[in-house]
């Protein structure tokens, strides 16, 4: 700047050209800058996520199948008498049948017989006792049914217990790999797809545990937290976006919506401990009640989501419908509304999104008990799929690590497919005008 | 110096359709229209001239009530139709509102179909009694608006997604499909050419016979091609109202010759 090339103090249009020439090779390099900070960010962003996914897939792999071991077995009548049902002896039945797979085990020995039941699962003698209640004729058959096996050895199969570990650190013992080395070498030994990881609720036994209840929790709560939190943050929206007055008392509950969606939402689940357990008397551990809370959480999301796309919609189209008569009322729901409505949806699916991975609030009403069976109406007892990780997580049997692993993957399928529909509806409808 | 001709053949006797008087209008603190006090004649068209940032279209909205939709915008003083004061608080804006029709600066279909678009005002009002009926407005308004040749055969495709003429002419059809007695043309013609310029001119002429129309334009041709009275405003004042041919042949006020000369604006 110090060198001035023309009388009047203006750069000649060939300095000019210089000037902007030299300026251009400092933006480039700005830019470039700006550019590679952008990829590193992204790059890191990328990576934690990979060590994420990476961990949970490498850890939660195993529990997506499950050992199963195929028997014959026996329905005696003198271990399950016709007249004593729905009690027998299934897991005599089911020992002896084992038993005459491994011909030269002493199964009259009651500790090896012990042993040699502990492979099979706590659950398949309650599976061959509704098989036979369902249908008593079945007493004095031979009956070939598949049935889980019990944690340490669905550990065992899938090499997740080192068998050169001393044996007393390890919980299956020399001879119990020897049966089930037996049973495996007659091809009684399989690793299906674990569906019971779907069907089942939970269970103490992790070979039995499942995520059915945790599912119709997260359902039923979701359900719940849709109808109250869409139709009453939608018209606190468009109250707040185009009726209310601008005036002092708009502002004033505009800045406490935006502070209430970034309350901690433990404070939520205190609040509705306290409010609808506490003073309404609804039940502890309802997904009704985890619904009434997550919807709580996920109304402001929604209000400030449909105000954005109020607001977004151009004033020409309110213009418009105004100039031809149309009422306040029309212009809304025949005009902005519908064009709004992919902003409003969006908003929408992200809140219910937070909602779905949300557990604080869950534990605190009690969404966290030990239920052994699906909720089948918003009012029973359930988890949901946070805080059913939460228990996994807090279990000591190992075969919950892996199944605790599986469950975080699949909050995290349902996460991404939301998001996704999130997505596909922006980019469906944008930008119509 | 410019044709004159049609406007001096259209003289006749005719009744005041808007009056105003003592208009003020403010946005916030600035004072945008000055003391306007101006009679718009039923089968008339009237033209608003002036440079641009005068207060043209500020004082078009105000005429059908469009301003309420600013909230830092005042209006005081009273505006008549058909002697009704229309910032009477017992008139409501939407009743008025399909009584004196408008036509936008920038053209502001909705994202809906070209159909649609014109059959929303009727609809909405009430206008058609059946499909058939209104298939009937549509087809009409489109005529009119000039563009029913180019989009008879895409009715369901959007109105937005047609060129800037067309969604312009569009608009004017869609405006007319109501039926308003009045109607307050906003620079209808600055996104068109020559050829559709002078179908939305044809279509001004012809929508005098039944209504009072209001342009506000930049072309004093055009001004002087379709009106029968000229406003000429100048930085919010109402400088000169009076016969299209007088204004553009022999302007009182030296504003107003500067203006039509070119030499401010
Ligand atoms: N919404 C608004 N808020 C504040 N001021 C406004 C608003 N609309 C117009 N004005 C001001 O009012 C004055 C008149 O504007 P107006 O749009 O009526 O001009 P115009 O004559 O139509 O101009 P043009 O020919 O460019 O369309 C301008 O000074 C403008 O800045
Ligand atoms: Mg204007």
């Amino acid at each position: 700047m110090t060198d001035i090339t023309s009388a009047s103090g203006a750069p000649t249009p060939k300095r000019a050209t210089e000037l902007v020439a030299a300026s251009l090779k400092r933006r480039r390099r700005k830019q470039a800058r700006l550019k590679w900070i952008g990829l590193g960010a992204i790059g890191v962003a990328f990576l934690m996520l990979i060590i994420l996914v990476g961990s949970l897939v490498s850890s939660g792999w195993q529990a997506f199948t499950q050992t199963h071991v195929t028997l014959e077995v026996f329905v005696d009548p003198e271990e399950i008498p016709l007249d004593r049902l729905p009690r027998g002896g299934f897991d005599d039945a089911l020992g002896a049948s084992l038993g005459k797979m491994l011909p030269g085990v002493d199964m009259s020995q009651r500790k090896v017989a012990k042993s040699v039941e502990k492979i099979l699962s706590n659950g398949a003698q309650f599976k061959l006792r509704d098989m036979v209640v369902a249908d008593p004729k079945l007493i004095g058959q031979t009956i070939t049914m598949t049935v889980p096996v019990s944690d340490p050895f669905d550990q065992l199969n899938k090499n997740l217990i080192d068998r050169d570990t001393p044996e007393q650190h390890r919980r299956v013992k020399d001879p119990e790999i020897g049966y089930f080395d037996a049973l495996k070498a007659q091809g009684a030994i399989t690793k299906p797809f674990n569906w019971a990881l779907f069907t089942n609720a939970d269970s103490r036994f992790p070979e039995l545990a499942g995520l059915k209840g945790a599912l119709a929790g997260t359902f039923w709560a979701l359900l719940t937290c849709f109808v109250i939190s869409f139709p009453l943050g939608i018209g606190a929206a468009i109250y707040l976006e185009e009726f209310a007055p601008k005036n002092k008392l708009s502002d004033f509950i505009e800045v406490n919506i935006n502070n209430l969606a970034a309350v901690p939402s433990v404070v939520f689940g205190l609040l509705a401990l306290a409010v609808f357990i506490g003073w309404f008397g609804l039940p502890r551990s309802a997904p009704f009640v985890g619904g009434l809370t997550l919807a709580l959480m996920t109304m402001p999301t929604i209000i400030i989501a449909t105000r954005a796309a109020l607001k977004a919609v151009p004033p020409s189209i309110r213009e418009a419908a105004l100039g031809l008569g149309a009422s306040k009322q029309q212009v809304v729901f025949q005009h902005v509304l519908p064009l709004a409505m992919p902003g409003v949806m969006t908003g929408t699916i992200i809140g219910l999104a937070q909602a779905l991975g949300e557990t604080a609030p869950l534990l605190l009403i009690g969404m966290n008990a030990f239920i052994t069976s699906a909720a089948s109406s918003p009012f029973d007892s359930a988890t949901a799929l946070p805080t059913q990780i939460f228990i996994w997580a807090d279990s000591p049997e190992r075969g919950f690590v892996s199944r605790t692993s599986a469950a975080i993957l699949i909050l995290l399928g349902f996460l991404v497919a939301m998001n996704a529909v999130a997505i596909f509806l922006r980019q469906k409808f944008e930008n119509k005008w | 110096m410019y044709d004159t001709a049609k406007t001096e053949s259209a003289l006749e006797q005719t009744e005041t359709k808007i009056s105003a008087r003592n208009v003020q209008v403010y946005y916030g603190d600035t004072h945008a229209i000055k003391d306007v006090n101006v009679e718009i004649e039923d089968k008339t068209v009237t033209a608003f001239i002036g440079p641009s940032g005068c207060g043209k279209s500020t004082f078009l909205r105000c005429l059908n009530r469009m301003n309420d939709t600013i909230d830092i915008c005042r209006v005081t003083g009273d505006i008549l139709l058909d002697g009704e004061d229309i910032y009477d608080p017992k008139v409501d804006p939407v009743q008025l509102r399909a009584k004196v029709g408008m036509v936008f600066q920038k053209p502001n279909p909705f994202p809906k179909s070209i159909y649609d678009n014109i059959a929303y005002g009727p609809r909405i009002h009430g206008l058609a009694r059946g499909k058939a009926e209104l298939d009937e407005i549509v087809e009409k308004s489109l005529r009119r608006g000039a563009i029913w040749d180019e989009v008879k055969d895409r009715l369901d495709a959007p109105g937005t997604g047609l060129s800037g003429g067309q969604q312009q002419r569009l608009c004017i059809a869609r405006a007319i499909a109501t039926e308003p007695e009045v109607l307050l043309m906003d620079e209808p013609c600055s996104a068109l050419d020559p050829i559709a310029t002078a179908q939305v001119e044809e279509l001004i002429d012809e929508l005098r016979q039944s209504y009072s129309v209001v342009i506000v334009t930049h072309s004093m041709q055009q001004a002087a091609r379709v009106s029968q009275k000229t406003a000429f405003f100048h930085l919010g004042n109402l400088v000169e109202y009076g016969e299209t041919g007088q204004i553009f042949t022999n302007p009182e006020d030296p504003r107003t010759e500067s203006y039509i000369t070119g030499r401010i604006g």
